[in-house]
């Protein structure tokens, strides 16, 4: 059940994200770019798509669990560090060059897959290269008794 | 001016509002069955370890699927680049490593984390959107736009 919850999901967000326009790299640099050609497009879905899940939050709080697993993920709320920040620059460097980013870039896929491959793969590698590096760093300190 | 300037597009409010409802839909569904969080760089991430992969597979299936559906009904959602393609490498790895770096993307910092005030997510949403103002500032605005 949680499988097809997941899929159920994903489908929704993504039929969100291509209704919205923000499959459009070309939408999302005009809200970028504020001047006489600013498209506040993408600040209505984010607040529309913040609002309704503070609603989900909201309601999840009166259950015990979820419905379909046996707990609710442990989610960070502190700790902003240069690990953080840094990361978010190098995010909105990239996507502020071409106007792509994950969520689009997966909604995109099957539309058009020439050039959004071209950005998913790379993608796919920074974020799987940085997961490996942090395993193989933890792995090494286990190795020599230090604990990360 | 560095890159070219995109073509222009229109202001869309009822579309953004019914389709980013939807997207909050589909990221409280994943919450209130799954009790997971719908970011999309941490789903994807998570695909090259085991654990909890049949939901993120499943996950991602479901996005490629609403594309899948839309292709075959011929629906065609607007899909304009503006700048040479080879730049969506670079940008890709970018995106990539940094959504890694921060513990979030779009999704799971700027909506998810957003809607339950997390500071953490505030603190990433303000950088990555602050950064990509002053991207497309320097890259396509100054001497193009005005």
């Amino acid at each position: 059940m949680r499988v097809l919850i997941a899929l159920i999901a994903g489908a929704l967000f993504s039929a969100g994200l291509l209704i919205s326009g923000m499959g459009d790299p070309a939408k999302l640099l005009n809200f970028l770019s504020v001047g006489p050609r600013w498209d506040p497009s993408v600040a209505v879905v984010m607040s529309a798509g913040a609002a309704v899940m503070a609603l989900g939050f909201l309601t999840a709080r009166s259950l015990r669990k979820p419905l379909f697993t046996d707990a609710f993920a442990v989610l960070p709320r502190h700790g902003i560090n240069l690990r953080l920040v840094g990361g978010a620059a190098m995010f909105g460097l990239g996507w502020g060059l071409m106007g792509l980013c994950p969520g689009p870039a997966v909604a995109d896929l099957v539309l058009h897959p020439g050039p959004v491959g071209l950005f998913i793969v790379p993608m796919i590698i920074g974020i799987w290269g940085y997961r490996l590096f942090n395993k193989s760093k933890s792995a090494a300190a286990a190795r020599v008794g230090v604990s990360v | 001016m560095l890159l070219p300037v995109p073509p222009a597009t229109s202001f869309t409010p009822v579309f953004s509002l019914f389709g980013g409802a939807l997207i909050g839909l589909g990221a409280a569904t994943l919450w209130i069955g799954n009790g997971r969080v719908a970011g999309v760089s941490g789903v994807l991430g998570g695909l090259i370890e085991p654990k909890e992969r049949d939901w993120k597979l499943a996950f991602v299936a479901g996005m490629l699927l609403t594309g899948l559906i839309a292709r075959v009904l011929g629906i065609d959602p607007s899909f304009q680049l503006s700048g040479p393609r080879l730049l969506l490498v670079p940008a890709g790895l970018l995106v990539g490593l940094g959504a890694a770096l921060a513990g979030g993307c779009g999704s799971g910092h700027g909506i998810c984390g957003l809607s339950r005030l997390s500071p953490r997510s505030i603190a990433a949403t303000a950088t990555f959107m602050g950064v990509a103002f002053v991207a497309v500032f320097i890259t396509r605005v100054i001497g193009g736009m005005f």
